[in-house]
This record gives C-alpha cells, sequence and structure tokens, in this order.
C-alpha cells in the first residue's frame, strides 16, 4: 500500500492550511482516515491506546445489520413477486434468485438515496464547521432504509433523510451529541409529515397492493381488533396468516429490515459479543414488552388484547426496535442501571401504545423517542442516587 | 484492624520488555536536573543562581507561596543553568554533577526521640516533603492541613512497573524508620497497601505501626487513589496523604543517616529496550548515559514513567521526580493502511479491552502473549457516543463518564457531587487507554482539580 499512501502525500499539501483546495480538506481528510488510520500519536497521559475507534465501532453496527438487509431484500422481493402475481409467488423459498433481484431492485435505490443525502448533508456541515466526516451517520444511512416501507417514494426517503440528519442531529452539534435516535426522526419525521402516504394502519408495512386485499401487515389486522370491524374474526384465524413461526422468521409483510426475528437476534448478538450494544438494553426492552403482553392478557376483553405476550415480540419491528434503535448508545441512557429502566420501559410502552392506541399500530417508533427524551431524565436520577451515597458517608462519618 | 479488597474492574495491558531482575551500577551522570514541572501546581523561588556550587542535598529552590516546602539537589554539582520557557517560567535547573557526591552536613535523628512536629520540619529542611502528595487535587502536600490518614501503596500494578518487592530488598530498616517518621503526622492511621495476589518483600510485610490492607485484582489496584477510595474515601474537605513505598525508604534512610540520598534505581523497560533491566541511578539524571547503547535502533518514544502516566522526554531528557521506570516503546507516527494494521484490520497486533479486536481470543489460547504497542492514537478523537466502556476499568464507586464530561465543562457543583476530590488523574489513565474518543481524559481531570484548587480549596 506504499503507492496510495505516496499519492497521500502528495496530495496532502494541496488540502493543507493555504493549499490549493484548502476548503475541500474535510473531504480529503475523509477519504484519507478511510484509506489509513491516520499517524497522529498521543503527547502525554496515556502513551498507549487502545485499538478501538469510532469507525470500527459503527462498522460493527453495520455489519451486525447485514443480516437484516439481506433478509428484507429477499422478503422484500417475495411480496414484490405477490404483487405481480407471479407463479413462483405461491412458495415462499421458490424462486430465490428472481426473489432476491427484485427485492434488491425495490432496496437498492432506498439505500442509495439515504447514504447519498445522508452524506451530501453531512459532508456540507463538515465543511461549514471544517472537520472530516463522523461516522454515526454509516449506521444512520443503513437504518433508515431498514424502516422504511419497501414502496415509499425515493423522495420522501430523501426529503426524510434531510430532515433527520439536520433537525435530529446537525443543529445539536453533530454525531454523539443529538437527543433523538436520526433514523427513527426520518421514520417519524414521514408518519407525521405524509399521513395520507404513510396512514396509521400501513404502518411499517410494505404496501405491496395485492389484488383487492390492501397490504396490511400483522400489526395493522391486529389493530382492526380493536375497531367494529376486524379483519379476521378470532385469532386462530390470525394465526392462519401470521403463524408464530412465520412472525420469527419474518415471513410477512412490513418494512424492509424489520421483519425478521431471527435476523435481528443474529445482529444482536453480534452487537452484544462486541459490547456495542448494551444486553441490558435490549434484554430489559423485551422483558417491558412481555411484561405489557401479560398484562394485557390478564385484562382480556377482546381478541387483540388476548394475542399471548410472546407474540408482541415477534411482530413488527418489536426486535428491530429493541436491537438497533434502542440501543444507540448517543440516545439512550448512559448509566449501567439507567439503562435497565430505560430499556423496560421502552418495550412497556411500544406495547402499550401498539395496543391501546390504534391510531398507532406501531408503537415501537414512537416508544423508542419517548423514551430518547426521557433518558436524560432516568440518568440525572440514578446520578443523583450515586451523588446521595456519597453525601451519606460524610454525614455517617 | 487490616482489610482485604477484591475488586473485578481493571485492566492489566501485558507489553513485551518486563525488566529483568537484574541490578546495574551507572556511573554518576554529568548533568542531573530539578523540573518544577514534575510538582504540579508549584511556582519556583530560585535560591541559588547559575554557576553556583551546591553540595547534595542543599537547597536549590523552594515554593514561592510556601517557603518552608523546599527543593534540594540530588547531587553535588555546580548550576549549570537554569532553563526558562514562556513569560520566564523556570522549566528546569540543570546541575552538572560532581563524579563523587559530596553530601551537606547533617547527623542522624532517632525518629522516636521527635513529635510530629519536628519530623515535618526536619523533612521541609531536607527537601523530602515534595515526595508526601495530597489528595484531593493529587499536588505536593500542604504542611499545614492535617491529614485524616495517611496511605502508602506496597506496589506498582501499572504496565511494566518495577516490582517493589525487588527494590526494597536490603531496605527494611529505612522502610520502618520512614513508616515511623510519617506516623508522626497524621492522628489518623498509615495505611500500607499490599498486593495479595503474591508475596510481599520483608519489608513491607514486617512494616509495623500501620494498617496493612491487602488488594486483589488488575491494575489500578496498584494505584493508591483506588486503595484509599475501598478503605477510607475523601470526602469534601478532608485531607489525605500520599507517599509512594520506595520513597519512604529514601525518607527513612535520611532519619538514620543525615543524608539525603537520591539514588534512585529504576527499571528500564519496554519493547525497544535491548535487555530491560533495572539500573541504580539519581534522582533527575540525564536520561543518556542510561539510554546510550540499550535501545534498539529505529522511531521510539522515550517515556519517563509508565506508559499510562509518564512524562514524554528527549533521549536527553532528565528522569522525574516521581518516576522509578523508563520506558521506551515504538513511536506510531505512520499511516497505517485500514485493512492490513488500520482501523478495519484483522488486530491481531492491537490490545483492546473490548471484543472489537481479538484480543479476547488470543487471552483465552495465549493467556502469555505479551504485545508490542505504538504511540498512535488509533483514531481520530470524537464526541462522546460509547457508554459503559470506561466504567469497566474504573473500579470507584464514582460515574468516570459524567465526571469527565463535568471536568470539560468547567462544571464546579457536578466535579464536587461526583466525587472529584476523591480522584487523581492517574486513576483516568485506563479510561483514557480505553477510551474511543481518544480524548486526553487526563488533561481534563488534571484542568478539573486546578480548578477545583482554585475555587474550592
Amino acid at each position: 500500500m506504499k503507492f496510495l499512501e505516496n499519492i497521500l502525500h502528495k496530495m496532502e499539501p494541496n488540502f493543507s492550511k493555504g493549499g490549493k483546495f484548502e476548503k475541500w480538506n474535510p473531504l480529503f481528510e475523509t477519504m484519507a482516515t478511510f484509506a489509513f488510520t491516520p499517524k497522529l500519536v498521543t503527547q502525554k497521559g496515556s502513551h498507549i491506546r487502545d485499538g478501538v475507534d469510532l469507525k470500527r465501532t459503527m462498522m460493527t453496527v453495520i455489519l451486525a445489520m447485514i443480516p437484516c438487509l439481506l433478509f428484507g431484500i429477499y422478503n422484500t422481493g417475495h411480496f414484490a413477486e405477490i404483487a405481480k402475481g407471479s407463479s413462483i409467488a405461491a412458495s415462499y423459498w421458490d424462486g430465490f434468485g428472481t426473489k432476491f433481484t427484485s427485492g434488491l431492485i425495490v432496496v437498492l435505490p432506498i439505500l442509495v438515496v439515504s447514504y447519498g443525502v445522508g452524506l451530501t448533508v453531512e459532508f456540507i456541515f463538515g465543511m461549514l464547521r471544517g472537520h472530516a466526516l463522523h461516522e454515526g451517520f454509516l449506521v444512520s444511512g443503513m437504518l433508515i432504509p431498514l424502516v422504511m416501507p419497501a414502496d415509499v417514494p425515493l423522495w420522501m426517503v430523501g426529503v426524510a433523510t434531510v430532515f433527520a440528519v439536520v433537525i435530529g442531529k446537525e443543529v445539536f452539534g453533530g454525531t454523539g451529541m443529538n437527543v433523538v435516535n436520526v433514523a427513527l426522526t426520518a421514520r417519524a419525521f414521514l408518519f407525521f409529515a405524509y399521513p395520507t402516504s404513510m396512514s396509521g394502519d400501513k404502518v411499517w408495512l410494505s404496501g405491496q397492493e395485492v389484488d383487492g386485499v390492501s397490504g396490511s401487515t400483522a400489526l395493522g389486522d391486529l389493530a382492526s381488533f380493536m375497531s367494529d370491524k376486524p379483519v379476521f374474526e378470532n385469532l386462530d384465524a390470525y394465526y392462519g396468516k401470521y403463524s408464530l413461526m412465520d412472525s420469527f422468521m419474518g415471513m410477512i409483510p412490513g418494512s424492509i429490515g424489520e421483519t425478521s426475528t431471527l435476523a435481528c437476534m443474529i445482529g444482536a448478538a453480534v452487537l452484544i459479543f462486541t459490547g456495542v450494544g448494551s444486553l441490558r438494553i435490549i434484554a430489559s426492552f423485551f422483558a417491558g414488552g412481555f411484561v405489557m403482553g401479560m398484562i394485557l392478557n390478564a385484562v382480556g376483553g377482546n381478541a387483540y388484547l388476548d394475542l399471548p405476550a410472546h407474540f408482541h415480540l415477534v411482530i413488527g419491528g418489536f426486535a428491530f426496535g429493541a436491537v438497533f434503535m434502542a440501543t444507540d448508545p448517543v440516545t439512550a441512557a448512559q448509566t449501567a442501571t439507567g439503562k435497565l429502566i430505560y430499556g423496560f420501559l421502552g418495550g412497556f410502552v411500544a406495547i402499550m401504545i401498539r395496543v391501546l392506541n390504534p391510531a398507532y399500530p406501531e408503537g415501537v417508533m414512537l416508544a423508542i423517542l419517548f423514551m430518547n427524551v426521557m433518558a436524560p431524565i432516568i440518568d440525572h436520577y440514578v446520578i443523583q442516587s450515586n451523588i446521595k451515597k456519597r453525601l451519606k458517608r460524610v454525614k455517617t462519618a | 484492624m487490616s482489610k482485604t479488597v477484591k475488586l473485578r474492574k481493571g485492566l492489566d495491558i501485558k507489553l513485551v520488555g518486563e525488566a529483568e531482575k537484574v541490578m546495574e551500577s551507572l556511573p554518576m551522570p554529568s548533568e542531573v536536573a530539578l523540573k518544577p514541572a514534575d510538582f504540579h501546581g508549584m511556582v519556583p523561588k530560585m535560591v541559588l543562581k547559575e554557576g553556583e556550587k551546591v553540595k547534595a542535598g542543599e537547597v536549590v529552590f523552594h515554593d514561592k507561596y510556601n517557603e518552608s516546602i523546599k527543593y534540594v539537589s540530588p547531587v553535588s554539582g555546580t548550576i549549570k543553568s537554569i532553563v526558562r520557557g514562556e513569560k520566564r517560567r523556570i522549566l528546569s535547573v540543570v546541575i552538572t554533577a560532581d563524579s563523587e557526591i559530596q553530601y551537606a552536613s547533617s547527623s542522624s535523628v532517632n525518629v522516636n526521640d521527635l513529635n510530629g512536629e519536628q519530623v515535618k520540619e526536619k523533612m521541609l529542611a531536607a527537601g523530602l516533603w515534595p515526595f508526601v502528595k495530597q489528595r484531593p487535587i493529587d499536588v505536593v502536600a500542604n504542611p499545614n492541613v492535617a491529614p485524616k490518614a495517611i496511605f502508602i501503596s506496597g506496589f506498582d500494578s501499572s504496565p511494566l512497573a518495577p516490582d517493589y518487592n525487588f527494590l526494597l530488598e536490603g531496605k527494611e530498616a529505612d522502610f520502618q524508620t520512614g513508616i515511623d517518621a510519617l506516623a508522626k503526622l497524621t492522628s489518623g492511621s498509615v495505611h500500607l497497601g499490599l498486593n495479595g495476589q503474591t508475596m510481599s518483600a520483608p519489608a513491607l510485610l514486617n512494616a509495623k505501626g500501620v494498617q496493612m490492607n491487602r488488594f486483589y485484582g488488575k491494575h489500578p489496584i496498584g494505584n493508591v487513589g483506588t486503595q484509599i477510595h475501598h478503605i477510607d474515601p475523601i470526602n469534601k474537605g478532608e485531607m489525605v496523604w500520599t507517599i509512594n513505598a520506595l520513597d519512604v525508604a529514601m525518607i527513612g534512610k535520611y532519619f538514620n543517616t543525615g543524608k539525603f540520598d537520591a539514588t534512585r534505581t529504576i527499571a528500564l523497560c519496554g519493547s525497544e529496550v535491548s535487555a530491560p533491566k533495572y539500573f541504580t541511578t539519581v534522582l533527575g539524571a540525564q536520561l543518556t548515559g542510561l539510554l546510550d547503547g540499550k535501545i534498539k535502533d529505529g522511531n521510539v518514544r522515550y517515556i519517563s514513567g509508565n506508559v499510562l502516566t509518564g512524562d514524554k522526554v528527549e533521549k536527553d531528557g532528565y528522569l522525574g521526580a516521581y518516576h522509578h521506570q523508563v520506558t521506551v516503546i515504538p513511536e506510531g507516527n505512520e499511516y497505517k493502511f485500514f485493512l492490513s494494521t488500520g482501523w478495519l484490520g484483522h488486530g491481531f497486533d492491537k490490545f483492546s479491552n473490548s471484543r472489537l479486536f481479538p484480543t479476547w481470543l488470543l487471552n483465552a489460547v495465549a493467556p502469555n502473549k505479551k504485545y508490542r504497542l505504538d504511540t498512535n492514537t488509533n483514531g481520530e478523537e470524537r464526541a462522546f457516543v460509547v457508554t459503559g466502556e470506561l466504567d469497566r476499568v474504573f473500579p470507584f464507586d464514582i460515574m468516570p463518564m459524567q465526571l469527565v464530561k463535568a471536568a470539560i465543562t468547567k462544571d464546579i457543583d457536578g466535579m464536587e457531587n461526583l466525587g472529584i476530590y476523591e480522584v487523581a488523574p492517574e486513576d483516568f489513565a485506563l479510561c483514557e487507554y480505553v477510551c474511543t474518543t481518544k480524548i486526553n481524559i487526563q488533561d481534563e481531570v488534571r484542568n478539573g482539580l486546578d480548578l477545583i484548587n482554585e475555587e474550592c480549596m
């Protein structure tokens, strides 16, 4: 790699202070620091440093999302084929290559728009502030397509990404400073700005219109139990369409990357093992959802309330939200105890919104955004308890 | 009433180049220097001028704001130069050393005949006081405030640290005298922290008049700050004095012989040293004599002290006043291609506390593998994103990230509440090592402490 390094050395003066392309230094620096770990050395304090840096951390999160992305592409392809009425649509695993390709045709443009638009905005802010690209968006850029319905117009993805990056992150100071999760900001923006295209019952759904049948999701169908006109007569009929196994595997309609609980679990394993994602948050999020599900079961009354609690954990974006959204370390609670409370309440509120408010069949997005806002308060009380312990020591001494 | 403390949090960074337990004497260095910067926050007032003769143990300068704290010459010789920096601040006082040390005349004293006040006066006059440090703030102790306890750590757990058991061999009497002297300075206890995982030297084990506490765990278990926190934590308004075990022996030797003997045995260690071992030299010695011919070729970093808290020095620099080791590691000022040795590489060459690198795997299959780490930061500075990683190497009931943030934002109330009085920069050395942000955390903590010192002490 001496060759690349030589080019780098040759170009560096042009981009450094006083050089021809001084203004473009952030762009140059981004490229250079991507290809090479820079030659920065410690000056004092700890003379050696851990190998870990934000680039590797973020790359690990992207890696963890790959199973969700691949499964999402295939699943989108499957329902696209159904919509086309093609012959391979009858069985889920028939025509693997065709389905994957048609899924790719849908998903790839969304991915490209998300990254293209987001990185452009990030670069503009980087140049204004005179710093290289910070890595946060590498993850957000992948998360945004995964929480989009497959039939979302590309311009909406672009607008939502701009909104999320500017209002969700850059106005607060960039990576590490944001209050709410960037990808969920994009999702919430579309949800509230274009309700006609993304009405309540079609939230987080692939939306491929199948002849006469609305492109509804498990959640949309379940929510109808709360109304006068349920889609299914009873839960058994529901199980016929969305079995527990299908829901777990992700072979159901939904947003691109969220349907497969199994893929999310693989991602969770990567995140937890590497320590990038917090086990405390993920586990307590599931626990919170399960407990709320049990409470609803105990109340009972209609089919949705009677839906077994474990079903809640495998449908909709619950698992995806728990693994990839709630664990965003910047917007989650930062203290160890705080993470448990934050995760538990997140899961709890998600199921509460999902079931008790039929206008929002998918409560996960709103629950996590809500808990993002609450996280500093949770942390505040955890920190206060540590402070009180210290004060108490003085009094008893 | 001794205590046993076992801690799980921490990290032992396994580096190549541990010093072999062989001692070699070096000839007297031609130059020795006293660096005021070694004593944080102290402003020196010169007593001697350039060209004047000085004997070992004679005052060179004293603290401008507390004249009783005197700084003495470790050798006899001539003041060669007073090196000044910006605003005429004194950076170092260089002394050309005689080949044979002449000591300022004084005679031995029996510590048991003295009271606390007299011991203090003796130590101040003899230039021994700067080795007594205080918590909070981690500076040379203020002799006018009585401490609630004195803490001595009997071992150093930092990477490639010198073995105190080895260095204290044969110094049993001096060490005990030192302890006796220190015991007179406080109405509270003198705490001696022993490493529970190894057999301690007789000097430590047989020490009398101390509360012995045993510690089990990983670095920073040997840091006196960790030990204080788990034995008798410091609250606002309280004062604790700390002193290095090796310096206790030096103080004892002064009382036993009447000489300020600044002879110091240091470990020369690190991956770039061809034969790491112990050398006897003198406090403040110019390092050229120590390093010449003992370092592998190449681009290296010389550190007076250990890799986590030491000072970067040049090859002709001087040994720091509190340092008992000199570490030489490779300099890391080169580009690293991202897929080979850079940020997305296999990472078998890196030592990481996170599982993003295969260090965990190497620890499992080859627990004795040692690493050759360079000074590259392995990434650029970023905002705090990852949470919880500092807690894993910070064995205090203190929230490290929150405290560091309070220090960065100069939030005095926040720092006080979160426990700034208990910590010193060195306690955060491992935090600085593991932190993804690459922020100089020790520096931030030091700035926070300076602010507290100004506003609250």
